[in-house]
């Protein structure tokens, strides 16, 4: 993320944020920080950024979260969207900034195809890199 | 295990004896023995069950950005098959095709989106948005009462885990069942004859897809499912996933419980006597205790 982050009010209307609530249909002023949705993430040991700090730092405006792996790794698996106390649904505001990093041209997975993989895992995983 | 679960409180009973019915890519391929299973049983049941003409892929994986119509195309288009077939309901094996096909069908409940997305496909004829997508657990749990009656194998000494994953149980508008403490795949191991065993990691996510691009992660999980498994007592896992039956078989790390995973389907065939009951499991069926 941003090494220095300016905060402003300006931060709030960043075009990118309107972006994201148009894709994932998400307030994520909503969130008050709670930490559950981290809590219960299976994956968030594999993240640089946890799912809450990931609404933290979209809240703060931060575009640098764009390039963040957290949302590479998230299984989209929902159970931080059913057990958010504030009805934000995490996964969604995940694969908005899935969908914005590879509209613009960011996808920091590889694609380890050297093995057998049955259909339901590659059609799964490719529709998740596909903007 | 007699708490009513809070959603869905009242199983649906009346299912016609005749159903249409959507495999999808992973039962004509790695699941083929889910479906031959299942199709054995539910002709034992006295079901007719026709498989949907000309159905697509069912996406997959649910497309959770609200700005791309495109991504629903898949689905509605089964939808669409199963109307011009008449029928109420469509019947899934599996849990992703249930989990893109049931929820397409609930975002189309909104009259804006139906209409934005019957303009967009115009090539094909309207969707009335009338069709019930049903996944088979459903279908069983609404037959629990009948099922001791048409058990031909005893299964009792069974401890059999199951194991829901995400797709049945979230998010809750298409849950079938409680998203946290769900019942209904026990009841039905129960109603079989088997004995159920609860355990935690029976809701928490196996890793799906990640197991292309994150193999290790799936890895991690997958042992936690198994272990989790193994030490509450269960000697197999019942799940209704193609992707985390293959997750729970082919990432099983190395020293992990080495406990078979099977689907509902097999399992119901065992019991209804339609399958025999696999040589590694024969030993514990039918001895009680
Ligand atoms: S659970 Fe909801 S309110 Fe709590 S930190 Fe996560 S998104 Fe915010
Ligand atoms: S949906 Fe993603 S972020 Fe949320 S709990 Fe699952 S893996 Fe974690």
């Amino acid at each position: 993320m941003a090494a220095e982050l300016r905060l402003s009010r300006e931060n709030l209307n960043a075009p990118f944020l309107q972006k994201l609530g148009e894709i994932s249909g998400q307030n994520v002023f909503a969130c008050y920080q709670c930490g559950k949705c981290s809590a219960g993430c299976l994956f968030a040991e594999h993240m640089d950024v946890l799912p809450n700090q990931v609404i933290r730092l979209l809240q703060l405006g931060d575009e640098g979260v764009l390039a963040a792996r957290a949302p590479w790794v998230c299984a989209a698996c929902l159970a931080c969207s059913v057990r958010c106390p504030k009805g934000v649904d995490v996964a969604r505001i995940m694969e908005a900034l899935r969908q914005l990093a590879l509209r613009r041209g960011i996808m920091p997975v590889q694609l380890k195809l050297d093995r057998e993989f049955p259909q339901i895992a590659l059609v799964g995983a490719l529709r998740k890199v596909t903007p | 295990m007699n708490r009513t679960p809070a959603h869905h409180p009242s199983p649906i009973t009346h299912y016609p004896s005749r159903l249409l019915y959507f495999p999808g890519c992973a039962l004509k391929d790695q699941a083929r023995g889910y479906e031959e299973a299942t199709l054995a049983a539910l002709a034992a049941l006295g079901y007719e069950v026709r498989e949907l003409p000309r159905w697509n892929c069912c996406g997959t994986v649910y497309a959770l950005a609200q700005d791309d119509l495109m991504r629903h195309v898949g689905p509605l288009r089964n939808l669409i098959r199963a109307q011009e077939q008449g029928a109420e309901e469509l019947l899934t094996l599996c849990a992703m095709c249930y989990h893109t096909l049931s929820r397409t069908a609930r975002f189309v409940q909104n009259p804006e989106n139906l209409r934005r997305l019957n303009a967009f496909m115009d090539e094909e004829e309207d969707y009335r948005g009338s069709v019930r997508v049903l996944h088979l657990v459903q279908l069983l749990a609404g037959l629990a009462e009948r099922l001791p009656r048409a058990v031909k194998v005893d299964l009792a000494g069974l401890r059999a885990g199951a194991y829901y994953g995400c797709t049945l149980l979230r998010p809750r508008d298409v849950a079938v069942d409680h998203p946290e403490r769900p019942e209904v795949m026990e009841a039905v191991l129960a109603a079989l004859g088997a004995e159920p065993v609860c355990f935690p990691e029976r809701v928490e996510c196996c890793g799906a897809y990640l197991t292309v691009t994150e193999p290790e992660a799936v890895r991690l999980r997958a042992g936690a499912i198994l272990l989790s498994a193994a030490q509450n007592g269960a000697e197999v896992l019942v799940t209704a996933c193609p992707l985390c039956h293959f997750n729970l078989r082919e990432r099983r790390p190395l020293g992990a419980p080495k406990l078979p995973v099977v689907y509902l389907g097999e399992v119901l065939a065992w019991a209804l006597g339609v399958k025999p009951v696999p040589e590694a499991l024969a030993p514990r069926v039918g001895v009680r205790g």
